[in-house]
């Protein structure tokens, strides 16, 4: 193994004691098998739904929260009850929402995402005989 | 989070303080010998064995995290600038989604020790390696130097000291301190520092929370009512505008800085290795999930108290909160809502809070320490000069040799940077952390193309792009209270450069990427999908 196209995580597998973590060629044809597999498409299609969507929807929301201090702060002074104006109110939703969008993805990747992911993790390992 | 003055609180017992203050230092000490016993393993050594579970981690996210900048920085920057000072929260929450929905689960899967694991993992090593370090290091050192010249001046604050040299000595200690924890105690260490802290942290700030709105009959309305009018500012204290956003450079310097801490967060080394300590992806995102929980509580008892200490102290221009910028604010609230100056009850509290804020330094100094020295061992010294010859026992003297270096380092420098604002230094790992390490990793996970040209010329472009402006900024020259007020040479109009750098870093991955024919590490990108998505051939916990 020379600098350079070098397998698993590079030269410094070498130095540890857990050497089987090289990626022999017998891994190397596991990992392009799983990966032409129709199921790891089905796992990364399903991790990609919930994870590109749910990121650009709560870096737009937090956006718009930091443009509205900046440049609609009429809106923002709005009193919404006693002394609780529209700008705390939207504060605490970026709370809120980072929050729940927390739980719907812990939800997603248990139910969507684990199962699959054991299952080809699994047949890697009996595969390459971990 | 601005600079912190000098003025002491003359006030409480320093006795009382000062011996808190030793018990914080005996626990942290004992919890580090008794790790020391437990590793072995370069893994125990580098991830703590990856045997913690969601919640620990989670816990110790907490506190590798919450640092004296928002412990007392928030809470002090609330008390005097009102709703603005909530901001910064806001942003530190936030960014949190993108650690758990992009990053945690497919690094620990796909790293191993250091942030350069995942960087490098289909990439040339010796290119690659050497910029994640460098970066790695950077950032840590900016972090590390604000948490020390803090340390400095808050031990000056809370003890009731104004010589400079007690504050250098301090400086001196918590350097030496954080070695011990690290050559010692290793990540096994460190993570049991940063448990105990996040607890004692959590559940002092929760009393004085609860001690506060019970004053206010639980109700917010009512405690923000008396916040704007003890304020004197009126109902303008709740309303944006306090802070930030004065003229049009001032409010695209608030945007810059928001996009910074939201961006910010999942580059930022000492939290990604933080991932490495748990033995599955499913405990990473769990520990994610509970460090949200956690943070997010704490900020909004951050709240309470910055408006609690807006209501019920003296904030005015001239008080001890003023002109510390904030800092004392929440240890004086502590104080007033036990009973005030000169009670038992108000002596207690103070010097609890104070004890809670000096081992909140301790914990993230020690993760500091550790992830630049875990760098330098394992990336600079291992990979890149061994070339992978290295045995792991020398490896593992490396790094004891690095986490005294970088002790040294972080004392000289931290001495002289006394004069440097912390929200600054701050403010700038997380630029740095958004700008170099967020686009390399992305594009790593995410791009198929993505080449070793692109890393480097990622993680270099962001990091020279941000560090550049800021040289070149109001924050370095050109006003009164620039580093250099006499000269001026700020032709770059914002404080804080991540509005441009952050597109720097994404767009020199991109350039880098297209200028190079290298497709080796597209070829690997199956392997490094498969084995992020699933964990198949991930790292596991060693058994003990």
């Amino acid at each position: 193994m020379t600098d350079g196209t070098t397998s698993a995580s590079g030269a410094s597998e070498l130095t540890s004691s857990m050497q089987h973590n090289q990626v022999s060629a017998a891994d190397d044809r596991s990992y392009t098998a799983i990966a032409n597999e129709p199921e790891f498409a089905e796992l990364r299609r399903r991790y990609r739904r919930f994870a590109f969507p749910a990121t650009i929807a709560f870096m737009a929301w937090y956006i718009t929260y930091v443009i509205c201090n900046n440049w609609a702060r009429g809106f923002m002074d709005t009193p919404v009850v006693g002394n609780i104006n529209v700008a705390v109110v939207f504060g605490l939703l970026q709370f809120l929402s980072t929050f729940v969008i927390a739980f719907l993805y812990s939800r997603h990747a248990n139910r969507e995402l684990d199962p699959l992911a054991t299952q080809l993790r699994n047949r890697f390992e009996s595969e390459t005989g971990r | 989070m601005s600079a912190l003055v000098l003025l002491p609180l003359a006030t409480g017992n320093r006795g009382l303080t000062i011996g808190l203050f030793l018990a914080v230092v005996a626990l942290t000490l004992g919890i580090t010998f008794w790790a020391s016993r437990q590793n072995k393993t370069a893994a125990d050594y580098y991830a703590g064995g990856r045997s913690f579970s969601g919640f620990q981690n989670g816990l110790a996210i907490g506190g590798d995290y919450m640092s004296a900048a928002s412990f007392l920085g928030i809470s002090g920057s609330i008390a005097l600038y009102g709703y603005d000072g909530f901001l910064y929260s806001i942003g530190f929450l936030v960014a949190w989604l993108v650690a758990l929905l992009l990053v945690a689960e497919l690094l620990r899967n796909s790293g191993r020790y250091t942030m350069a694991d995942q960087l490098a993992y289909r990439m040339r090593q010796t290119p690659v390696r050497s910029a994640a370090a460098t970066s790695t290091i950077v950032v840590s050192i900016f972090y590390l130097l604000a948490q020390m010249v803090g340390a400095g001046s808050l031990v000056g604050l809370l003890l009731g000291v104004t010589d400079q040299s007690v504050k250098n000595l301090v400086i001196v200690g918590v350097g030496i301190l954080m070695v011990i924890y690290v050559t010692l105690g290793g990540m096994k260490g460190t993570t049991w520092v940063q448990i105990v802290k996040a607890v004692l942290l959590m559940l002092g700030t929760l009393l004085i929370t609860i001690l506060v709105l019970a004053k206010f009959h639980f109700n917010l309305s009512e405690l923000l009512g008396a916040a704007a009018e003890r304020s004197g500012k009126g109902l303008a204290f709740l309303e944006p505008g306090q802070l930030y956003g004065k003229d049009l450079i001032g409010k695209f310097d608030f945007l810059s800085l928001g996009l910074a801490l939201v961006l910010g967060t999942a580059g930022l080394p000492h939290i990604l290795i933080r991932f490495y300590t748990t033995p599955t992806a499913n405990a990473a995102r769990k520990s994610v999930l509970w460090a949200i929980g956690l943070i997010g509580a704490f900020y909004l008892m951050t709240l309470v108290l910055g408006f609690g200490a807006a209501a019920l102290v003296d904030t005015a221009k001239g008080s001890q909160i003023a002109t510390s910028s904030g800092n004392a604010a929440s240890p004086l609230l502590a104080q007033a809502v036990g009973g005030g100056e000169g009670t038992l009850g108000g002596s207690v509290l103070l010097a609890l809070i104070s004890a809670v804020a000096f081992a909140t330094i301790l914990a993230v100094v020690a993760g500091l320490t550790l992830t630049s020295a875990s760098s330098v061992a394992h990336d600079l010294y291992a990979s890149v000069i061994m070339k992978g010859r290295a045995s792991e026992k020398s490896e593992l003297v490396v790094v004891r040799i690095a986490a005294f270096a970088i002790g040294a380092v972080a004392i000289a420098l931290a001495i002289p940077a006394q004069r440097l604002n912390i929200a600054f230094l701050v403010a700038l790992a997380f630029a740095v952390a958004a700008s170099a390490n967020l686009p390399a990793l992305l594009f790593n996970l995410f791009w198929r193309r993505f080449n070793t040209l692109g890393a480097t010329c990622s993680i270099y472009g962001g990091l020279l792009a941000a560090v550049l402006l800021v040289v070149f900024s109001p924050v370095t020259s050109g006003t009164a209270t620039s580093l250099l007020p006499d000269s001026n040479f700020a032709w770059f109009p914002l404080r804080n450069p991540g509005l441009v750098s952050i597109p720097f870093g994404f767009l020199c991955g991109i350039v880098g990427t297209l200028l190079s024919r290298d497709d080796s590490s597209a070829r690997r990108y199956d392997e490094l999908s498969v084995r992020s998505l699933t964990g198949a051939g991930a790292e596991k916990a060693t058994g003990h």
